[in-house]
């Protein structure tokens, strides 16, 4: 039945990872504009590919 | 405008770069049209560095330029401007934003993310459409801010600059912190979740008790971050309404979540029982939540724009025989300004060379500009249309006539002092009722064991925590508002709703309030004119700058025009000149007719008149009146029934007659009515106890707008200028306003079913707790199920009567 502590201590470690991950996201101001990006993203960038 | 484009001959050519009708096909370049030079200058920058693209994403994505002028960005060299504006500067690299209210398209964001084609010192230029924002980092050795204020202002995209636009940022950080919350208390939820799986199903006998103390220590740990950190607002926002003795919603939750925090502790450490720490992150979590969804803000939009946003930054000033452009907070005394077609006058001054016609309908009320001689004083405020005038600034801007109705102290109350809310007078009471029954339930139990009376007293407060309640008034008012954003209705906070939910008395502005901007409508009544005069008549009023000569051009447009011989013009009177051997005069009824009228005998109805003559003929006259909003007739009706209605006009009363109308008590008609004036009649009615929504629209209504218990702004186009107010109404969404006041106050209603619910549930869990018996499944369960019940019946009923009110 120890198999479940190190199972429990996995999980938070996971869970753990993706809060840090979401707070990385909004520290970087990701959830500041949530409309622009998705429009920027259809431009062709044919220009970066010249240099 | 119907008129006009039937008589538009031209076929339908559409400029390429605004989209706009072109005249004629003068203007081209390569199979190209263009509507006016300033758009094909545009369409050559771009074709020069190679931005054509630019017309591929949309088709006509451009903005025609205004008129440039070289020295328009010259203030942005003086230093102290520059330190204002710019966000960040390391000596090489330089980052500012600008608002661009014009952006409209991906195109436009398209273009102004390659502006480093365009402008060699730009390293990187970034676009927030929902705020209308440009960052730009640029080199410092490179380029300077004017030179890239100006690079915008050539695309069309002219900059809006604000030097008192720095309180954006804190609201962008409190959101952060809202999300880092929400955050900690999500995961936190989940992971108590599964800790607690063992007590929900019943299976600690089963297992090791090992286990159960460190699943217990380890929730206890997860919501450590939870009561410290994400619930902090509530502690802190109870505790300033304690001490403006006020017991707020706050309150409650924060007597549960503690409650629920120490019993829980206490379980864990001396073991005796699993606590409740699933209940505690989940009412904080959902709490957050709701948080989120309220709020939802307009960012583009600012409903706390003062006198200052509206003037100009810079001006013109003559100094030794040159123009130099200055910020306009260093206008000295004396100063000579010079002031262009459609600017604004910054200071009160005195006409000093030119031909001053100033419309200050957007000031004062009044529609129709007012002519200027000189030597006369002229306000702040006003706009110049027609040609350059100069003037001699008499006072500073914070001193001028029009600004000093922000000295008042309605512009210096609190908003939080409006806001004696709903929810706030509920939980008063809820609270009281709360804690007696808490503590009367220990009493009882008392008498039995300690233990006991302290399980009951902390039970009884974690179950009647109002965590359905706060969740209620956030979901509504929350949702109400988006519906209100799709509708044209834009308030500036959730609490607006409550407010206008109260309102018992309505107060109208007129000019572009009830009536329509700078619309006018115009006929001609008398004999009736051919092609040939009205060619005529338009040759002889292109020269004038009288603003009804402009209206009466503009209506002509589609007719030819001649050369004018002998043209004159009588300030006051009218004009006349010989078109193709024809004498023409135009002007009040004395000047063509010769006749004095009393001015009461005028049958002058809702209208301004212009006679015509022509060869010493009388011919009628031209009329030109307001165009009042449509479906004004059915809004007035509508509100008729129910509310008081009031008119305040800052324009003389020559609509008096044709208003009495709809506005049916004459005394509650008041015209002439200064800035000051309207602000204390607002007053007058609310010591009457009168709850008042004000309608308005300019800088006149300011003051009423912000003493009014609910201040709507009426805007043509919503990201303009409106001054302070509590919500902005889309001019086209004018018809729906009684649909507006009624929706509020259905959804005060659906607060209150909502509230009824979640107390059914209360009473089901107050009886488990009072007999000593709630288990923490039965509270696990409960609390999540009874908000999210809430949550869901909030949200369907106010989906479901905006339905009803045939909302978008």
């Amino acid at each position: 039945m120890s198999v479940i502590v190190v199972l429990i201590g996995v999980s938070v470690i996971i869970a753990g990872g993706f809060l840090a991950a979401f707070l990385w996201a909004v520290r970087s101001g990701q959830y500041e504009d949530k409309y622009t990006p998705s429009v920027r993203m259809l431009f062709d960038d044919e220009e970066k590919e010249k240099k | 405008m119907g008129q006009e484009s039937n008589l538009n001959t031209t076929d339908n050519l559409i400029c390429y770069h605004c989209g706009d009708v072109c005249k004629d096909n003068s203007i081209n370049k390569e199979e190209k049209f263009f509507c006016c030079q300033s758009c094909k200058l545009v369409y050559e920058i771009l074709e020069d560095n190679k931005l054509c693209k630019y017309y591929d994403l949309e088709s006509a994505p451009g903005i025609s330029p205004a008129v440039r002028s070289a020295i328009k960005f010259e203030y942005l060299d003086d230093e102290h401007v520059k330190r204002q504006l710019i966000d960040f500067d390391d000596g090489r690299i330089s980052a500012v934003s600008f608002q661009i209210p014009q952006m409209h398209c991906s195109s436009c964001i398209w273009l102004l993310e390659n502006l480093y084609k365009l402008n060699a010192g730009i390293t990187h230029s970034q676009v927030d459409f929902l705020q209308k924002k440009l960052t730009v980092k640029f080199l410092n050795e490179k380029t300077t801010l004017r030179k890239i204020a100006e690079t915008l202002d050539s695309l069309g995209y002219e900059p809006f600059i604000n030097l008192d636009a720095t309180e954006k940022k804190s609201k962008s950080d409190h959101l952060k912190k809202l999300y880092y919350k929400v955050g900690i208390a999500g995961f936190a939820f989940g992971n108590v979740m599964l800790l607690s799986f063992p007590e929900y199903l019943g299976l600690e006998r089963l297992t090791d008790p090992g286990f159960h103390r460190l699943f217990g220590i380890l929730n206890l740990i997860l919501s450590l971050p939870v009561f410290f950190y994400s619930s902090s607002e509530y502690y802190i926002s109870a505790w300033k309404g304690l001490r403006n003795k006020v017991v707020n919603i706050d309150f409650p939750l924060f007597l549960g979540i503690l409650v629920l925090f120490i019993r829980s502790t206490y379980e864990v450490i001396t073991q005796t029982g699993a606590g409740y720490f699933d209940s505690l992150t989940g009412l904080v979590f959902f709490l957050l939540i709701g948080k989120v969804f309220q709020s939802k803000t307009y960012d583009t939009m600012s409903f706390d724009r003062t006198y200052k946003s509206y003037f100009p930054l810079s001006a013109t000033v003559i100094k030794g025989g040159k123009e130099t452009t200055i910020p306009v907070s260093k206008l000295n005394t004396g100063d000579r300004i010079v002031i262009r077609n459609n600017e604004i006058i910054p200071a009160d001054a005195i006409l000093f060379l030119g031909d001053a016609n100033i419309d200050y309908s957007f000031v004062t009320g009044e529609s129709l500009p007012v002519q200027k001689v000189i030597g006369e004083i002229i306000y702040a405020g006003g706009r110049q249309a027609g040609g350059v005038i100069e003037l001699e600034v008499l006072t500073d801007i914070s001193q001028s006539y029009l600004t000093q109705l922000w000295n008042n102290d309605a512009f210096a109350k609190d908003e939080e002092s409006k806001l004696q809310s709903f929810s706030n007078r509920l939980s008063k009471q809820f609270t009281f009722v709360i804690l007696a029954l808490a503590t009367g339930a220990a009493a009882y139990h008392i008498t039995y064991t300690l233990d006991m009376a302290v399980n009951v007293f902390t039970a009884v407060l974690i179950v009647a925590c109002p965590c359905a309640l706060a969740l209620a008034i956030p979901f509504t008012l929350g949702n109400v508002m988006r519906i209100f954003g799709r509708n044209g209705f834009y308030i500036k906070n959730a609490s607006v709703t409550e407010r206008l939910s109260k309102i018992t008395s309505i107060v109208f502005d007129k000019t572009g309030t009830i009536t329509q901007g700078r619309k006018s409508e115009i006929s001609f009544i008398g004999e009736e004119l051919n092609d040939f005069e009205l060619s005529l008549v338009k040759t002889l009023v292109r020269h004038s700058t009288h603003p009804l000569s402009r209206k009466i051009y503009e209506h002509l447009g589609a007719y030819e025009a001649f050369e004018t011989q002998d043209f004159s013009e009588k300030t006051g009177k009218g004009i006349s000149g010989i078109v193709l051997n024809n004498l023409l005069a135009a002007g009040s009824p004395e000047f063509i007719t010769g006749k004095t009228f009393e001015s009461s005998n005028l049958p002058f109805g809702n209208s301004s008149r212009v006679y015509l003559s022509i060869n010493n003929a009388v011919k009628g006259f031209f009329t030109i009146s307001n165009v009042y909003r449509q479906g004004l007739v059915e809004v007035i009706s509508d509100f008729e029934k129910d509310y008081d209605l009031h008119l305040l006009s800052g324009d003389n009363e020559s609509e008096r007659a044709f208003l009495q109308s709809y506005f049916k008590d004459p005394l509650q008609m008041h015209f002439n009515q200064q800035p000051e004036n309207k602000l204390k009649y607002i007053k007058a009615m609310q010591k009457e106890g009168l709850n008042v929504l004000m309608i308005g629209d300019g800088l006149n209504d300011a003051g009423a707008l912000k003493q009014s218990n609910v201040g709507i702004s009426v805007s043509e186009d919503v990201s303009n200028f409106s001054p302070a107010c509590d919500a902005i109404l889309d001019s086209e969404d004018f018809p729906k306003l009684k649909d507006f006041v009624m929706f509020s106050k259905q959804s005060i209603h659906i607060i209150i079913t909502s509230f009824a619910i979640s107390f059914m549930y209360n009473i089901v869990v107050l009886i488990f707790a009072l007999q000593g018996m709630l288990k923490p499944i039965i509270a696990a369960i409960l609390m999540p199920v009874s908000s999210i019940s809430v949550v869901v019946f909030c949200v369907i009923a106010t989906n479901y009567l905006a339905k009803q009110h045939k909302f978008r």
